[in-house]
């Protein structure tokens, strides 16, 4: 029976407006239920990506979450600081082959400082062990002077040689300033798909100098210290909010954490990033699995739609259908009919959310790369999500069968004469 | 030429659930070429009977022969495979798919027969050919066939009906009604295209209708309720 798809098409062509919303509904639910997956994906791609090299994570004793989230990912805020004699000890240990400070806490229009040494730049690492490098410029050598990530020398429209003013806190609105002390931009970072770029770097001398006249987040009234005049105090940090730790050898690694933990002068926590980001997706996975839950039965939902207008449309179809019965059709034809129409709508559907999806992702990944430093992979469909596609079609395809049979039931008992 | 064409003895056929029979007939015969007009009150099983001889319904007890084969013998999809080859059906009111254009109802009939279409296409180069001619038999043709047939008067919808019911030759035209919805002047003129086109063809026409002035188109006359015996036992006395 080769004219029955064509027949279907047209049958479904004469109604395309009722079923023309239900295509949009289902495209719609399997677009979310898809984006869903990926963002989740995507997500956990571009945080793993975020660190590399990097063996231990060192702050003041908190969950290694929230440590990670505010010394690697820039989220939130360090409850305690560490202090520099700490960071001294853990540098010396016979095991670690390099450290690197991390002082945070005050901003610039919204993106993180982080006060640091030019160590960072060679040290720190990401995705696959790649190096941090120069789209313009280079390090800071001097106290007042910075390196700002890719996003920020975007945004902003900054380049070398520009002067920028940090602000005492973290947040976009009403931050007290350093204005007295504006720093020079000497290098801008190349594109990484990290926070780094979501960073503006300064010495960490320079949170000292700026903070010379300052106590309790506030300028100290009629004390002014010039910026040619901060070179005469003691620049040296008295804490830092993290450190980076690179090994000698990872094999080391539980040796140097069990020695930080134990540290008696201090309550410090060493982390390993892996191990923290496993943790993290523990707690993150919950809702992950509940939002992939919700958008499920948002498809669910859209194909009852789809089963609701085709048995709804099924009434004023009776005669259609005796018609139909009396060239010939078997009632078994009548239930290939209805179900291979509900049947294309749903993988016509799902198609078209696919692509759908794939032009919202492309539309939508440079916002999300500069606003969340969330990298959305641009992709038709993935690997993973293909399973998700296939359950949706597959429930899709068994919905098509109530409209089938109901059509089939009916077209028996009508036969060539529809009780209306 | 004269064998039977249909042959029905001993029928009786009830609605599920309901215990007494529908209809009951003892023995009924049509032979080629005849021109039956069948007639009868609402209720006299005239519904029933066509629904028998299309195959949708299987009668409880006895026998219904159609061109010598025994309907009540097989099974549902080779009696909807033999209606689709042997039975054109013209109904009284919506006898089109509104979704299909004017040829394209016609040619359904072959698409879902290939003996029908195997005989449309001895007559022309393609099912859509066959279609156009019957149509224009029936007076339809040029800037209609391209018409939503939504757009159709009832007389022309009535005459696509016919062409459909005729493509490929049946043997047997069933029309329940065909006329009612048109007016007596185009009752006339529709009855005398049918009768036409299966003259040419040479097909037996079983006619249903309660409008007994239009008998005198037929060689022969029966009353259902005459020869339903479950309605005739129905009636008071």
């Amino acid at each position: 029976m080769t004219h029955l798809p064509g027949l279907a098409l047209r049958s479904a062509w004469n109604r395309r407006h009722t079923l023309g919303l239900t295509l949009i509904a289902i495209a719609l639910s399997v677009a979310l239920l898809l984006g869903v997956d990926r963002v989740r994906q995507d997500a956990r791609a571009s945080f793993g990506q975020s660190v590399s090299g990097t063996d231990l994570v060192v702050g003041a004793r908190t969950s290694p979450v929230q440590l990670m989230l505010y010394a690697v990912f820039r989220i939130g805020e360090a409850t305690a600081n560490m202090s520099w004699a700490g960071y001294e000890k853990i540098s010396a240990h016979p095991l670690v082959a390099w450290a690197v400070p991390l002082a945070l806490g005050d901003s610039h229009r919204g993106y993180s400082v982080v006060g640091t040494t030019r160590d960072y730049f060679d040290r720190f690492s990401y995705g696959a062990g790649k190096k941090l490098a120069y789209a313009q410029g280079e390090a800071f050598s001097t106290v007042f002077e910075a390196v700002i990530g890719a996003d920020v020398a975007q945004r902003l429209g900054y380049r070398a040689g520009d002067r920028i003013v940090l602000n005492h806190g973290a947040g976009d609105v009403d931050l007290a300033e350093h204005s007295d002390k504006p720093f020079i931009v000497t290098g801008v970072l190349s594109r990484t798909g990290t926070p780094v770029d979501r960073s503006v770097h300064v010495p960490l001398e320079a949170i000292e100098a700026i903070h010379l006249d300052w106590q309790g987040g506030a300028p100290i009234p009629g004390v002014a210290i010039a910026p040619e005049h901060v070179t005469k105090f003691d620049l040296r940090p008295k804490a830092i909010t993290a450190m980076l730790v690179g090994l000698k050898n990872r094999a080391g690694v539980f040796r140097v954490q069990r020695h930080v933990n134990e540290l008696k002068d201090e309550a410090l926590v060493a982390v390993l990033p892996a191990v923290a980001l496993d943790q993290l997706w523990q707690v993150v996975g919950v809702a992950e699995r509940v939002l992939l839950a919700v958008s499920a039965m948002v498809v669910a939902v859209g194909l009852a739609g789809l089963v609701a207008v085709v048995l709804a449309g099924l009434n004023e179809r009776r005669r259609e259908l005796a018609i139909l019965r009396s060239v010939g059709a078997r009632p078994r034809d009548i239930f290939f009919l209805l179900t291979l129409e509900a049947m294309g709508v749903t993988v016509v559907g799902a198609l078209l959310g696919v692509m759908l999806l794939a032009a919202l992702t492309a539309l939508f990944a440079p916002l999300a790369a500069s606003q969340y430093g969330l990298v959305l992979e641009p992709r038709l469909i993935a690997r993973s999500e293909l399973a998700l596609l296939a359950a949706a079609v597959g429930v899709g395809i068994l919905a098509s069968l109530i409209p089938g049979y109901r059509a089939y039931r009916l077209s028996l008992a009508d036969g060539l004469t529809p009780r209306l | 030429m004269n064998r039977a064409v249909i042959d029905i003895r001993d029928l009786r056929f009830a609605w599920p659930g309901q215990d007494a029979p529908c209809l009951d007939i003892e023995s009924l015969q049509v032979e080629a070429g005849e021109r039956v007009f069948i007639h009868g009150p609402s209720g006299s099983g005239k519904s029933t009977l066509l629904g028998l001889l299309g195959g949708v319904l299987a009668a409880q007890r006895g026998s219904i022969d159609v061109l010598g084969t025994r309907l009540e013998k097989l099974r549902p999809a080779q009696r909807d495979r033999f209606r689709a080859d042997h039975i054109g059906f013209l109904f009284q009111l919506f006898n089109l798919i509104p979704y299909l254009s004017v040829v394209d109802n016609v040619v359904l009939a072959g698409q879902f027969s290939a003996r029908r279409r195997a005989q449309a296409l001895a007559s022309s180069a393609t099912l859509r050919d066959e279609a156009i001619r019957l149509l224009a038999d029936l007076d339809l043709g040029g800037a209609l066939l391209e018409r939503r047939v939504t757009d159709l008067s009832v007389g022309q919808q009535q005459r696509v009906a016919a062409a459909r019911a005729v493509l490929g030759r049946p043997e047997i035209i069933v029309a329940d009604e065909p006329t009612s919805a048109l007016d007596a002047d185009r009752q006339s003129a529709f009855l005398d295209l049918l009768l036409h086109e299966c003259d040419a063809a040479g097909t037996t026409l079983l006619f249903v209708s309660h409008d007994h002035r239009l008998a005198a188109h037929f060689t022969r006359e029966i009353a259902l309720h005459g020869v339903n015996c479950s309605w005739r036992e129905r009636q008071p006395a």
